[in-house]
Formats: structure tokens, C-alpha cells, sequence
């Protein structure tokens, strides 16, 4: 699973098909992590079951929507934010669990647009120019610690794309890191279905070569990205007028032979209905002007810009279709196509009406984007309440998620994370995650049980230890090492 | 952004000497040749370079932060010749200086980035711009400093956010060659170079294979992996030895002028000051195994060694100790290497060799984004590291590991004036560089990025 993952280049995605160059270590001591997991799931299968009310008391919250309220306190009830305001403001129920988070700071849950966090296997189904009838949602696995570990640095939501590799890729899933439940209780029920269209270098295979025996795919420029786009639009067109004369012929009473079904034609007809959302890869400003056009061409809505380094060169292009961009705040260089990308690509594209995010597309920068959100103050000054808007709330309007997502709000969900400092400062670590009001990390927590593995550790080696030592002593005297041992029994 | 920056002024403590380390690279390694041609245009900058005038200057008003002493408020600090001549309370503006206001302000030393490749790349899935790694396993003879580009993109966007100096090293291979201290700042290799060979860079061979590790069942996968890494330690061996017998043989030739002829070999060349302990050996191993390995090695050859990477630097300490090893560590910003590992590993290292007393700095192990080491260093502060010493791991402990803290690393009379005015916590993302002294002389704040933010801010 680890090498899927940290290939050499920015993140998974951007390598597309590098597969083949491993670079982080591979070793793990997998007994080790499934007793972990096992032991992680028995801690919230009992948080859970309890679904107790939960006062968060005397923090400073930072609500994302109405300001900063100092000495605040969150009431938690069935998972929802049932009450926010002064500590005065928000009475707890008699039973209520209280967590006193004097001197602390509370924000909503991170929303990471850009994500391929708990994918099993490639991200990449590469061996088309079209690969929207797959979808990431088939292939999520809940064991990857990766999500534990974004929880630990206040992640909760994701949208895990499909790659980059095809101009039009698979079908992708938003979904909470509900760490420790069954990965069918992670999507999120009212959430638009997604997909991925990818632009540029990935999908014409520039920095990387097929393996052997594979023959080079189209397309090779950025010309054959726009033709297989257009292409498979124009076929999407052709197939719903197919079943349009369908209808009207058994309309009329007719007996008409139905048309084939084609799973990819019907993905593609339900972007064109409106009923899933287009979340297109992108770097250059050419190539992002070329789908803007595009879209009104064929007329398909596209809800987000991925990565759009070049954003800020065409912003006023992309607030006027009202697409919105979520990117990396100061990658660059990585690739030919990141050579002009600036930090300051967020507050220009902010200050032209763009709706922006900062996103990770890196199980590594899944853990810090509060970090990213604090590059915005530095690079182009934006406020710090614009800031951590775009690591919540900006993220959950583009997932069209944000009447339940996002900002500190009575009725939203208790996706929340306790910071022991500002979470716009370097130095803070976070102390608590929420999601739907259950608590999925805690540090406290953490560490009390690295302690309980250590000492399961160590009486599990003792046990293997003593065992070895049993079974020497109950072996015939005479026998060497090399004969064959008795078997141990259990009469 | 009181609330954010609260500039961190703390009086810094007795010496915790530093020390040093990296990880894996993440760059794109499939490359696409086509590209080298079209990119070799844009690889350059055009932001304006060091004035070469080391003018008289005198900062006043400012919080002044040396490192290697208590901080002083509302005090000045002057340099003249591009060197430190005051710091203090009382310190005497000479006649004649360039007098900066610093009230509201805080004085740095320009902060050290102890393992990058800045320089050596530009675009990194573009091969024709990449001069980080050579071909083979041993080429202690390939010199980081020669292959420095002035002019790159990326000196500039670095060092506006407060590196004046990183350490530029060459990776790839066992002995992938040695690393020059560079300034970011000059017109020529030559004049960015402060220190060169810094130190012979080894990546110590690693026995690691999904075979070996993941699925141990598969013997003869393990067993190869084993073989093949015998043989790599061999390789390793074997150079040492024979540069060993290259330096006895070298010096029999002068005792012994009679003998005429000498076939120099460049390669052992590079490896005498190594084997007799006059250079370090910045000793790359990331786990456990890996490291205790490296450090016995080292040990059947004297190397003096600087343990680089390590993020199982946990598990080893008492071997640090007892060998007086210092550590470079980073980037902290790093998911742990193995699924059971602490969700923080790699962020409480710090702490841990700290509590130690190992000395240990902090690198970045990047080119475009060493900018952000301040917030590596940041985050280990975030992880138990009192955050004077996590300041201290980005400016004086390099510049001690790497025996230059005679010239960079603090705000002392007499050093090179490398010298970053903030307005508050270098280490703190919101905070701004307000100006910037490479050797004394003052730097513009411009890159290629604040460039195409002026151009495109502007687009109607």
C-alpha cells in the first residue's frame, strides 16, 4: 500500500503510471498496524455507542461565518452543532460530557478537495482516453492510516479523486474520515457524485513513459485532450438522442428495439444533466481557457479547477463562468507546466471572485492545510478569517456541502478540532477531532495507547519467548537443532 | 495577527550543539527528454543581483535576536565591510552609515539550511535541469559547488523568506559526492561558495525490498535483497580500503621524491581527507537497521560522521551518544515510514534528541520549497522542542556541526553579515521579511513570483 503512495513526484497523481519508482521506505511491520487498527476500532465502536452530549466550554472559536467568539462554548447533540456563543450563551444538558478547552481553539473540520487518501491500488485506470464509468468509491479501503493521520492534523472531509492520467478519469467519492467505521458509512449521503477530467502534462503522458510492452496512449498534446473531450461529449449527445427516439417511439405505442446500455454514456449524459459535478486538473492558463470554452460549448458545468496553478493569469475568466479553484498554495517548479506558479495564485484568484480552496492532493499536506490557509495571509494578504475559509468553508461550497459543512454553525455537523494554539500558527499541534460530534482522534489518547502497545509488545515477545524455551526443554534429550522438532500439541 | 505571530523571543540557552539529516526526495524521477530543449529559457532569473557594494549600515530600534545570546531589546546592530562589527544596547553608529529604522521590527541572523539541492535543479521533471544526482554508485569526485547556477529561479524565492545560506548537496549512488556551503547571494559559483567540499555525502546502502520487509515469506526475494546489498557494502568497503592505501601510497610519494611517476586517481583523490578524518562524511540512513549498520561502518574507518535523514533516530541514541554523532534532520514535514508508527514520529525527533543532548540542525531536503525550513522547524516546536532551540536548529547548531560558526549562523562581531529584518517570529508563516543583508550587502525582495503577482495584479 505505502508504495502507491510518496512516489517521487508531488504526489501520487502527478506521477501517473511512474508507478514502477518506489521511493519511501517500504517496510512495515504490518502485525503491528492491524493490532493498532484493531485496537483503534474498539476505542470508537465504544465512543460511539455512548453518543453522549458534548459541551466544548471556555474556548476561542473561530466560526468561519460570524467571527471569533472568545470564551465560546459548542454544544454537541446527535452529531450536530445544537448550540454555539459565550460560555454563557450555551447551557449544557445535566449528562453532558465537558471537555474544558481553557486557552484552546476551536474551527471547523478541514475540507480537502484534493484527495486520494484510502485508495486501494492505482488511483489510475490509464488504459483509456475516457475511463468515467469507474469509480473511486468501489475501492476505498478504511484501514489506511493515512486517514488517522489526517484526522491528527484536523482533516475530515475529502473528495478522493480519481488520478490524472486520462483527460476524462473514473467517477470520484466525497467522503468523512469516519475512522473505525465500515467504509460504507463514509460517504456523505447528500453529497453531489463527482468526476475527474484531467488537462496538460499528465494526460498527455510527458513525464512518463508506458511500461514495456504498452504502447504510448492518446492523447500525446493539448490538442488530443480538448478532441477527447469533445469527442466524448458529442457521443454522450448522439447516445441520448438514441434513447430520446427510444421513448418517443414506445410513446407512440411502438415496439421499438431498446438501445445498448453503455455505462460511460451514461455518466457522460449525467454530466450533462447536471447530476454529477466536473473536477478538472489543471495547470496552465491556456488549457484552463480552452475547457472554459468548452464547457459552453457543450454545455457542462465544471464546479472546480483542481491544482489551477495558473489561475491568477485568467481569473476573472473562471469568477465569470463561476467555477471555482482549489490549489496548492506554493508547489511549483515540479514540472514544466508549474514553472509559473505563485503563492500569490490564491489571493488573486479570491480578490477576482474566485471561489478558492487550498487542497493536498498528498496524504503529507493532508495533515497541515491550516498551514497552507496561513501561506495566504503571508503571500497577498488575505484576512485571517478569508484564510481559514479556505481550508473549510470555501472547500465546502465547492463540494457543494456547505449547509452542512464548513463553519461553526447551530445545525451543521459536529465535524470539529480542537487546537491547543491558533491554528493559523506554525507552532500549533491539534489536541481533539470531531466527526459527527464522535470524537475520531484525541492526543491524549494517542499516546496512552502507544503505551498500551508497547507493553502488549512486550509481553507478546516474552510469550514467544518462553514458549520457544518450553518447547527446547520438552524436545528428546540427544535430538540436534537439525532433526525435525515434535509437534506441540494441546492434550 | 497578534493572536498568530507573537514574535518568539525567548533568551537562548546554553549550547545544544546541532546536527543534521535528510529524506528521500520527491521528485518526479520519470523524465520525458523532449522537454530539456524547450526549457532552458525560463530556467533563469532576472531578478536583479547583489549590488557588490558592502556598504556601512546601522539598524536601530530593533529587537535584536543573536541566537547565541539573550535578546536585545530596542538595540542596534551595525556591519560594515559585509562583516558584523556591533551588536548591543550602546553600539555606535559610525559616521557616514545607512541608518534603518527597526522600531516595531526584530533582527535575525539569516537562517541555514543544513541539506538542499538548491542550485542544482530547476524544473525537476525536466532532466536537462537537473544536476543532483551522477551516474554509478561512487563519485566522490562530483562536487555540488560546480554545478551551482547562479542565476536559478529558485535562489531568490528561497532566500526572501530568510535563508541565506543552505547546504547544496548531491544525492543518488553510495558515494554521491561532496556538498558546498552556498550563500544566496553572487554572480558566479565562486562567489556563493563559502565552504567546499562541506562534507562527503554517503547514502548508506539500505536492505529494504517489499520482499524483505512485507511479505518475508518470500524467501528468495529476501535473499536476494540480502545478496545485493553484501554487495553493495562490499563496493563501499572496498573504495574506502583502497582510498586508505591511496593516502599511504600519496604520502610515501612525498617522503620519497625519487619516485618519479604517480598515477593520480581522482576518485581516491576525493576520499583522502575522508579516511584520515579530516572531512565529514554526512551519513544518509532513515531506519533503524539502516542507521546502526552506517554508524558500525563508520566506525571500522574513523569516518567523523554527520547522521542525515533518520527518522528512526529515536531507537539509537545511546550509539549517538557514545560516538558524539550530531544529526540533520528533515523534513520534519513527513509522514511516518511505517504503517505502526507514531502519527508524530517524525515531528517529536526533535525533541527526543533535544532531551538527549545530541547535538542536531534541520534540513529541508528540497530545492523549490526549502523556503519553507522556518515551518520544519516550526513544527518540531509544535512537538515538545522549546522554540529557541528550534531557531537555534535553523541558524547557529549548522553552523557549528559544519565548523563554521567562526562566520555564519548568530548576530556576533565579526561574522558575516547575513541578516534578515522581520516583523515579528522568523519561524512563524505570517510573518514578513522586511529586508535582507547575503555578506552585507543589501538584497531585493523581489523573485519571479512577486514579478508575475505585480504584472497579473495589474491585468485590467
Amino acid at each position: 500500500m505505502k508504495s502507491e503512495k510518496d512516489v517521487v513526484g508531488r504526489s501520487r497523481e502527478d506521477v501517473v503510471g511512474c508507478r514502477l519508482s518506489v521511493v519511501r521506505d517500504q517496510s512495515a511491520s504490518s502485525t503491528l498496524g492491524k493490532r493498532f487498527l484493531a485496537l483503534a476500532f474498539l476505542f470508537i465502536a465504544a465512543a460511539s455507542l455512548s453518543a453522549q452530549d458534548i459541551v466544548i466550554r471556555d474556548a476561542t472559536i473561530l466560526t468561519i461565518t460570524h467571527g471569533k467568539i472568545e470564551h465560546g462554548s459548542i454544544l454537541i447533540h446527535g452529531g450536530k452543532i445544537a448550540a454555539v456563543g459565550a460560555n454563557d450563551r450555551v447551557t449544557a444538558p445535566a449528562n453532558a460530557k465537558v471537555i474544558d478547552a481553557a486557552g484552546k481553539f476551536v474551527m471547523p473540520g478541514i475540507v480537502d478537495t484534493h484527495s486520494h487518501t484510502a485508495v486501494e491500488g492505482s488511483v489510475n485506470e490509464i488504459s483509456l482516453p475516457n475511463s468515467g464509468m469507474v469509480r473511486i468509491g468501489d475501492v476505498l479501503n478504511n484501514e489506511d492510516i493515512d486517514v488517522y493521520r489526517q484526522l491528527a492534523g484536523g482533516t475530515t472531509t475529502a473528495l478522493v479523486l480519481h488520478g490524472s492520467a486520462n483527460p476524462i478519469g473514473g467517477q470520484s467519492q466525497i467522503v468523512k474520515w469516519k475512522w473505525g467505521h465500515p467504509v460504507s458509512e463514509w460517504p456523505i449521503a447528500d453529497a453531489p457524485r463527482t468526476i475527474k477530467f484531467a488537462l496538460g502534462e499528465n494526460p498527455k503522458s510527458s513525464n512518463f513513459r508506458p511500461p514495456p510492452g504498452i504502447p504510448a496512449q492518446y492523447p500525446q498534446t493539448r490538442m488530443g485532450v480538448e478532441e477527447v473531450i469533445r469527442q466524448s461529449f458529442t457521443d454522450a449527445k448522439d447516445y441520448l438522442s438514441r434513447w430520446d427516439d427510444y421513448d418517443a417511439r414506445k410513446k407512440r405505442g411502438e415496439n421499438p428495439i431498446p438501445p445498448r446500455r453503455d455505462l460511460l454514456m451514461e455518466t457522460m449524459a449525467d454530466i450533462l444533466r447536471g447530476k454529477i459535478d466536473v473536477h478538472s486538473h489543471c495547470y496552465r492558463a491556456d488549457e484552463i481557457m480552452m475547457l472554459l470554452n468548452l464547457s459552453d460549448e457543450q454545455g457542462f458545468k465544471i464546479r472546480e479547477l483542481q491544482h489551477v496553478l495558473e489561475g491568477y493569469k485568467v481569473a476573472k475568466e473562471i469568477a465569470a463562468h463561476g467555477v471555482g479553484g482549489g490549489t496548492f498554495i506554493d508547489w511549483w517548479g515540479f514540472k514544466a507546466e508549474a514553472q509559473d506558479a505563485i503563492p500569490y495564485n490564491v489571493a488573486l484568484m479570491d480578490r477576482a471572485g474566485v471561489l478558492t480552496s487550498v487542497n493536498s492532493d498528498s496524504a503529507e499536506l493532508a495533515r497541515h492545510l491550516n498551514q497552507d490557509a496561513a501561506k495566504a495571509m503571508k503571500y497577498g494578504g488575505l484576512s485571517e478569517e478569508e484564510a481559514l475559509k479556505l481550508c473549510t468553508l470555501n472547500g465546502a461550497k465547492q463540494l457543494r456541502l456547505d449547509h452542512r459543512l464548513g463553519s461553526i454553525d447551530t445545525g451543521k455537523d459536529a465535524d470539529l478540532v480542537i487546537w491547543n494554539g491558533h491554528p493559523l500558527s506554525a507552532y500549533s499541534r491539534v489536541e481533539t477531532t470531531f466527526v459527527d460530534g464522535e470524537i475520531v482522534f484525541d492526543r491524549q489518547r494517542d499516546l496512552a495507547m502507544r503505551q498500551q502497545m508497547a507493553t502488549e509488545k512486550k509481553d507478546r515477545l516474552k510469550k514467544e519467548a518462553d514458549e520457544e524455551a518450553k518447547n527446547k526443554k520438552s524436545s528428546r534429550p540427544g535430538k540436534t537443532d537439525d532433526e525435525p522438532k515434535p509437534e506441540v500439541t494441546n492434550e | 495577527m497578534n493572536s498568530v505571530a507573537a514574535p518568539n523571543v525567548v533568551a537562548p540557552q546554553l549550547v545544544v550543539a546541532p546536527a543534521a539529516r535528510r529524506l528521500y526526495r520527491r521528485r518526479l524521477a520519470c523524465g520525458f527528454a523532449a522537454f530539456a530543449i524547450a526549457t532552458s529559457a525560463f530556467a533563469q532569473s532576472v531578478i536583479p543581483n547583489n549590488p557588490g557594494k558592502k556598504l556601512t549600515f546601522a539598524i536601530r530600534n530593533a529587537t535584536i535576536v543573536p541566537v547565541t545570546s539573550a535578546p536585545i531589546p530596542n538595540g542596534t546592530i551595525v556591519f560594515a565591510n559585509g562583516v558584523i562589527t556591533a551588536v548591543g544596547t550602546n553600539a555606535v553608529i559610525p559616521a557616514g552609515a545607512t541608518v534603518i529604522d527597526g522600531t516595531g521590527l526584530f533582527v535575525y541572523p539569516g537562517l541555514i539550511d543544513s541539506g538542499s539541492h538548491v542550485g542544482l535543479e530547476e524544473i525537476s521533471a525536466v532532466p536537462g535541469t537537473v544536476d543532483t544526482a551522477e551516474l554509478g554508485d561512487i563519485n566522490p569526485n562530483a562536487r555540488a559547488e560546480v554545478a551551482v547556477n547562479p542565476h536559478s529561479n529558485i535562489i531568490p524565492v528561497t532566500r526572501v523568506n530568510g535563508i541565506t545560506s543552505v547546504v547544496t548537496e548531491p544525492e543518488g549512488g553510495i558515494i554521491s559526492g561532496s556538498s558546498a556551503m552556498i550563500q544566496l547571494s553572487g554572480w558566479t559559483p565562486k562567489e556563493m561558495t563559502l565552504k567546499a567540499p562541506l562534507a562527503m555525502h554517503i547514502h548508506f546502502p539500505r536492505l529494504r525490498t517489499a520482499a524483505f520487509d512485507e511479505v518475508p515469506q518470500d524467501e528468495e526475494a529476501a535473499k536476494e535483497a540480502t545478496k545485493n546489498y553484501t554487495k553493495q557494502i562490499d563496493k563501499l568497503r572496498d573504495t574506502l580500503r583502497d582510498a586508505q592505501s591511496y593516502a599511504r601510497a600519496a604520502a610515501a610519494r612525498t617522503n620519497h621524491p625519487d619516485v618519479k611517476h604517480f598515477d593520480r586517481d581522482l576518485i581516491l583523490e576525493a576520499l583522502v581527507p575522508v579516511v584520515e578524518g579530516r572531512e565529514p562524511v554526512v551519513m544518509h540512513a532513515n531506519l533503524e537497521r539502516d542507521i546502526r549498520a552506517a554508524i558500525k561502518f563508520a566506525d571500522e574507518f574513523k569516518l567523523k560522521v554527520i547522521l542525515a535523514d533518520a527518522e528512526d533516530v529515536g531507537k539509537v541514541i545511546p550509539e549517538l551518544k557514545s560516538h558524539n554523532i550530531p544529526v540533520i534532520l528533515g523534513p520534519i514535514l513527513s509522514l511516518p515510514p511505517r504503517e505502526d508508527d507514531p502519527y508524530d514520529l517524525v515531528y517529536g525527533n526533535a525533541k527526543t534528541l533535544f532531551d538527549a543532548g545530541i547535538p542536531f540542525a534541520i534540513q529541508s531536503q528540497d530545492s523549490h520549497n526549502a523556503r519553507n525550513l522556518p515551518y520544519q522547524a516550526a513544527a518540531c516546536a509544535a512537538f515538545g522542542l522549546p522554540k529557541d532551540a528550534a531557531l537555534r536548529a535553523v541558524t547557529i547548531a549548522p553552523a557549528q556541526i559544519f565548523g563554521m560558526a567562526d562566520r555564519i549562523g548568530s548576530l556576533e562581531t565579526g561574522k558575516l553579515a547575513n541578516i534578515i529584518v522581520t516583523d515579528g517570529d522568523p519561524l512563524e508563516i505570517v510573518t514578513h521579511v522586511k529586508r535582507l543583508f547575503i555578506g552585507g550587502e543589501d538584497i531585493s525582495l523581489e523573485t519571479n513570483q512577486t514579478l508575475l503577482w505585480e504584472k497579473f495584479k495589474a491585468r485590467p
